[in-house]
């Protein structure tokens, strides 16, 4: 017997003992909602949450280049398409920006411009999908990574994110810089993806 | 000697630095999930019994969803596997890597892959497999085992990881930083990454609905892992799923909250099938691997609420047996008291070796509250307990019952014995030849013994009661 032919089978002799099968319980999604995470408006409360997860929120660019020019974030990749809004304004400012990833070279990059396709305000999520995201890599190898993000599609809450998850074939929340606390509970930011993540607003 | 149950035989036998080590971990996580619930939610509860529904009617009606899910994979361009042993699942990963030549792969953390041995496994076979969360990397590298689900090296310190890594080659040098550490570990890692052909991982969810598979990190290692790999092989327990991608969002709240006392997990990741057409990075390839291993033994048996578990290690943490032992005293992947459920469940025939786990617990019922989908542990501890009487299975240490259970079902022979017990009063028992009766009171002294005297008085007091 095949391993699927087994654990069906298998599967249904341990249920034909069961006698009160599980009926799925009706809810309304707005149990979930946490209402101090929720207070003001979307765009108010996703930038205080995305800052209690270690986020920096960059309101201008202006604030994004001396944000960078600070941290000697010099040399980075930005989204081609993203190239007009933000990208030229990084060039212009002095920084080196490349439009295409070149893998063999991914320590080059120190600052990484994506599209976030949406956020989440309840989280302080940012939302990358696969098929708006230049490359999954440039959001993910240098210590920087800036979302840039539109605030009509910020989701208020998670329910509302899930519900909008849409046809791609990858989705990703990410609330925060990458972390760990694998050693003695101490908590480092940077372990495999960015150690600083930015939303940028336009 | 005193015949000691195996599992306080391991607790006594741990070196101090270990026990603080765990101890200081799962108390902290204890308090961090306790704050961000109770400050997000006025009525947690509320939710972990919502939970609980959703997960008992998807195991209610498994054979169903599962259908729907391999049947919404496969629309989405997965190619579906089941495993019904552990061996088997082992079997087709191999035959997935070989044929497509990969010989080099990094693992994202993944329970099933420990349950099953999948790494020395693989490596066996010569595909070189290394694990990419930070805390399994260092298990890999001491050949050791993960002690605890979310936080794999808890019984391990700064100073060990260090001088791992300088004995490993991962660095030249001894420095027990923390931030160090991780960073080396970074390095090391990326380029392991960029040269990796495939990536195994777990997987948190699958929506039967949408089969969507959910997998969360903090790292970011399966993501990075994913990125440059072009084949993607998720080792899934066909417990796992859920009905429909709305109920993603109950299970998503309480599990971040629960493990690490985050709002959600800073990677959460809903992935559909292999990468967008137009996506430069990411597998084209992706595989499921659906593994039974006893879990249908399981949902046959008395304890199939077990099966709700969602990984938290919320019971782990605030468990005062697993604070005291490590998750190692429990011999079998899953420690704690979700361990001491599921691993002699999933043990199969092995069951009496593993029979004693039930039994190293005061029932003190922690466990049950702090589980985000309301698992009765203590009461499936003691059904374990009557599984290991009805078959006749004595563990090393577990103290008799039988003459207890004679004297409490015998209303005469209890008042008897009430009234008797007096004569401890007078006796010098500490010097009794009873080696646990020595033990236990060399650190303790008893009261004096008032056996009788309640039944005296309530007996008294309901006759008083009764006067006009």
């Amino acid at each position: 017997m095949s391993s699927r032919n087994a654990i069906f089978s298998k599967i249904r002799t341990a249920l034909g003992d069961v006698q009160a099968k599980a009926d799925y319980p009706d809810y309304d999604s707005a149990v979930l909602h946490s209402k101090p995470k929720l207070e003001g408006t979307p765009s108010e409360a996703f930038s205080r949450n995305f800052t209690a997860v270690s986020g920096k929120v960059m309101n201008s660019l202006a604030e994004l280049v001396v944000f960078l020019q600070e941290n000697g974030q010099t040399r980075g990749y930005c989204d081609p398409r993203l190239m007009p809004e933000v990208g030229n304004a990084l060039a212009a400012a002095g920084l080196t920006v490349e439009t295409a990833y070149d893998r063999s070279r991914y320590e080059d990059y120190q600052f990484g411009v994506t599209r976030a396709t949406g956020a989440i305000a309840e989280s302080g999520s940012l939302i990358l999908d696969d098929a708006q995201t230049s490359d999954r890599l440039a959001a993910l190898s240098p210590w920087v990574h800036v979302g840039v993000l539109r605030e009509s599609e910020i989701h208020r809450t998670i329910p509302d994110a899930m519900a909008a998850l849409g046809p791609s074939r990858n989705i990703l929340w990410a609330t925060g810089p990458s972390k760990t606390a694998d050693v003695e509970g101490i908590l480092i930011e940077g372990v495999h993806g960015p150690g600083l993540q930015l939303a940028l607003f336009v | 000697m005193i015949d000691h149950q195996l599992i306080d035989t391991y607790a006594r036998e741990i070196s101090e630095e270990k026990q603080t080590s765990v101890i200081n971990g799962s108390a902290a996580s204890t308090d961090k999930r306790y704050t961000v619930l109770f400050k997000d939610y006025e009525n947690p509860d509320e939710l972990r019994k919502l939970a609980a529904k959703i997960k008992d009617h998807t195991l209610h009606h498994l054979d169903r969803y599962l259908e729907q899910a391999e049947s919404s994979l496969q629309r989405n361009g997965v190619q579906v596997h089941f495993a019904d042993t552990g061996e088997d699942a082992k079997a087709t990963i191999l035959s997935i890597l070989k044929e497509r030549g990969i010989s080099k792969l990094t693992k994202s953390k993944s329970m099933a892959a420990e349950e099953i041995h999948l790494n020395p496994y693989l490596i066996e076979h010569g595909i070189e497999c290394l694990e990419s969360d930070l805390g399994e990397f260092i298990i890999q590298l001491d050949d050791d085992v993960p002690s605890h689900i979310v936080r794999p090296i808890i019984h391990k310190n700064r100073r060990e990881i260090a001088r791992t890594f300088q004995r490993e080659g991962i660095a030249t040098d001894y420095n027990d930083d923390p931030e160090t550490i991780t960073r080396r570990a970074r390095v090391f890692l990326r380029e392991k990454y960029m040269q990796a052909e495939a990536v195994i991982t777990g997987g948190n969810f699958i929506s039967a609905e949408s089969g969507r598979l959910v997998l969360v990190t903090n790292e970011g290692n399966s993501r990075f892992g994913m990125a440059p790999s072009k084949v993607h092989i998720a080792l899934v327990g066909i417990e796992k799923l859920v009905p429909t991608d709305r109920d993603l969002a109950v299970f998503l709240n309480l599990l971040g909250r629960s493990a690490t006392g985050q709002q959600l997990t800073v990677y959460t990741e809903f992935i559909s099938g292999p990468k967008d057409a137009t996506q430069p990075s990411g597998p084209e390839e992706m595989h499921v691997v659906f593994l039974n291993n006893g879990r249908t033994d399981v949902l046959e048996s008395n304890c199939r609420e077990i099966l709700r578990c969602i990984r938290c290690s919320a019971c782990q943490n605030v468990c005062p047996v697993y604070r005291q032992a490590s998750g190692h005293a429990y011999r079998a992947t899953y420690g704690g008291p979700v361990g001491a459920v599921l691993s002699p469940l999933l043990a199969g025939k092995e069951f009496p070796e593993l029979a004693d786990l039930p039994k190293a617990s005061t029932l003190c019922g922690a466990c049950n509250e702090v589980c985000p989908v309301d698992i009765p542990i203590p009461d499936l501890l003691l059904r374990l307990r009557d599984k290991a009487k009805r078959e006749k299975i004595h563990s090393p240490g577990a103290p008799p019952m039988s003459p207890f259970a004679t004297l409490a079902t015998s209303p005469s022979l209890w008042r008897t014995a009430m009234t008797m017990s007096k004569a401890m009063n007078h006796l010098p028992i500490q010097v009794a030849p009873v080696k646990p009766l020595q033990e236990w009171l060399g650190q303790r002294t008893l009261p004096e013994w008032h056996g009788g005297d309640f039944r005296k008085w309530f007996n008294n007091r309901s006759n008083k009661s009764k006067q006009p």
